[in-house]
């Protein structure tokens, strides 16, 4: 293989990591507070909003149903006004962005969900506030789920990232298609899926070593 | 200390598909008052309405109706924040214990006084002697997952009192823990209202724990107390049909099987009563079975009997057969009733059955 086939090579990874981590970060920076909210408005819950309850859950379920790549053209105009471009890695973070906040906030409110309302019973008995049973119950007690959610968040990140190259963002899938089947070189098209899979791999078992540090259940 | 005036909680359920809301009635008017001091039980069947009275009290359950007064305060005159700090000065602890898993003993324990925004230093010195009290100084840095039970519920018990309440509330602390478990919690208790003057709040399903921590008993049934005693009172004599029936099962003194089943509601042409006799005070002391068999002429068979001492007054129950003809055993009924024995006659056996 030559020396400029691995240059791409290098160069696609590196921008589907690019990718994943920008809109693993933002999504987990606008995901987690989202899917505490989704919890603790629902009714009976410490801070119960039913009515704001309800259109967050409807605008995350929007946002949920969504196909990834419809949302990716749909939004050019928003991504234009966001990073400037609608073409190029930056460019692709922004709808992978937007797709993985609901997807975050779902299985936040979920682990939340997994919690011992008992817990948050006692922690009122001890005249916690709100506030304060979300910032010392509620998140560290779903310590581990948050973590397990942020892995299958990442692998999916990994995985739509390979669409991003219907917007011109680069990265691996977008390298595989280009000249692994465009092309017909199958062998690009298997070193691309096998960096993919060690990819996720690896982003697995950070997660899962992060949940059995994190929880003492 | 703690005070309720005229209680009542009423839940509302949304009937299914839109249909007509049904309102479910947990507690009925309820007033209710616990000294300074003292250890006050309250016991009743599942469903009774224990668990809403119990988080009445520290307004987990907002009542629907009527005042709740602790240590002075009215808290259902409270804003928000008041109660909170109100909070601070009532412990609380629960049948599952309630612990964050993924804080350590001592972080357990520090929790109120985190949300008291006590600094580091003074948390230090105020969780340390509260785990030498319930005797886990060893444990500060386990997890709960770690630890049995009844070790989980004296951590529980440990962050209850780190605010310094002057009101302790368990909500079935014992439940969830076996016998022997439950004898140490309770002599934990025991020694806490002793030693700290707490006043302390419990409900439970079971005799055995109002038997021996608490001053004093409610029973409650379908949301209203029904009955109210001191405790050597209520287990010598319960003035309910309910308060009798927690007591024979608390006892386990009813009669064999086999009896029952040849037991006839009237008496016949040649039948004995069967007598449940229950002695307290002076009674338990004296000679009575040999003086009825001497002065009514009446012979005593004893089928179960029993001897309970309950907070320095002891009781006494038997389950008897009287045999003798009809006229010397309606005498000795007599003689015994006459001698402060409560009797009730079970029903009657054929003789010679």
């Amino acid at each position: 293989m030559s020396s400029a086939m691995l240059e791409l090579i290098l160069e696609a990874t590196l921008d589907t990591l690019y990718m994943v981590a920008i809109s693993g970060v933002i999504s987990a920076l606008v995901g987690i507070p989202l899917g505490v909210l989704l919890y603790v408005t629902r009714p009976g819950q410490v801070l119960a909003q039913p009515a704001l309850n309800g259109a967050l859950g409807i605008i995350t379920n929007i946002g949920r149903s969504i196909p990834f790549i419809i949302l990716m053209v749909a939004i050019i105009p928003f991504t234009r006004m966001l990073v400037g471009t609608s073409i190029g890695t930056n460019a692709a973070a922004v709808p992978l962005t937007i797709a993985a906040i609901p997807f975050i906030a779902r299985l936040v409110e979920g682990a939340l969900n997994e919690i011992n309302p008992g817990l948050v019973e006692a922690a009122q008995s001890m005249g916690a506030t709100p506030w304060q049973i979300i910032l010392k119950v509620l998140l560290p007690e779903a310590r581990g789920g948050i973590f397990t959610a942020l892995t299958v968040t990442i692998v999916t990140l990994v995985s739509y990232s390979a669409m991003a190259g219907a917007v011109g963002g680069g990265g691996l899938g977008d390298l595989g298609i280009r000249y692994g089947y465009n092309r017909f070189n199958p062998t690009i098209m298997l070193i691309t899926v096998a960096i993919l899979v060690v990819m996720v791999q690896g982003f697995q078992s950070l997660g899962d070593y992060l949940v059995r540090k994190s929880d003492h259940k | 200390m703690i005070r309720l005036d005229n209680v009542s909680k009423t839940y509302v359920l949304k009937g299914r598909h839109g249909g007509i809301a049904r309102t479910v009635p947990a507690l009925k008017h309820v007033d209710f008052h616990v000294p300074a001091g003292r250890i006050h039980g309250v016991i009743g069947l599942s469903g009774a309405g224990k668990s809403t009275l119990i988080r009445c009290v520290n307004l987990l359950e907002r009542p629907t109706t009527g005042t709740v007064t602790v240590d002075g305060r009215e808290l259902t005159g409270l804003s928000r924040q008041a109660l909170n700090q109100a909070r601070h000065g009532m412990g609380m602890i629960f049948q599952h214990f309630n612990l964050l898993t993924n804080r350590t003993v001592f972080a357990n324990v520090a929790l109120p006084l985190e949300l008291m925004g006590m600094p580091r230093g003074e948390i230090r010195e105020r969780v340390t002697p509260l785990l030498e009290l319930v005797g886990l100084a060893d444990k500060a840095s386990q997890y709960p997952a770690q630890l049995s039970g009844g070790q989980k519920q004296r951590v529980a018990i440990a962050r209850a009192l780190a605010s310094r309440p002057k009101v302790l509330l368990c909500d079935e602390a014992t439940s969830a823990l076996d016998p022997q478990t439950t004898g140490s919690i309770l002599a934990l208790l025991r020694d806490i209202n002793q030693k700290l003057g707490l006043t302390i709040l419990l409900i439970t399903h079971e005799m055995e724990v109002v038997k021996s921590i608490c001053h004093r008993v409610s029973l409650i049934s379908d949301g209203e107390l029904v009955e109210e005693a001191d405790v050597g009172d209520f287990f010598t004599a319960p003035q309910t049909r309910l308060g009798r029936e927690f007591l024979n099962d608390f006892l386990k003194l009813e009669p064999p099987r086999a009896l029952i089943e040849r037991l006839e509601a009237s008496p016949g042409h040649n039948t004995h009563p069967v007598v449940r006799l229950a002695f307290r005070g002076d009674a338990v002391a004296s000679p009575l079975v040999s003086r009825l068999a001497r002065e009514c002429g009446v012979d005593v068979s004893i089928l179960q009997a029993k001897v309970e001492s309950i907070q320095e007054r002891t009781l006494g129950l038997m389950i008897a057969e009287l045999m003798g003809p009809a006229e010397k055993t309606r005498e000795a009924l007599d003689y015994l009733e006459s001698h402060d024995l409560q009797v009730e006659v079970l029903g009657h056996v054929q003789r010679n059955a």
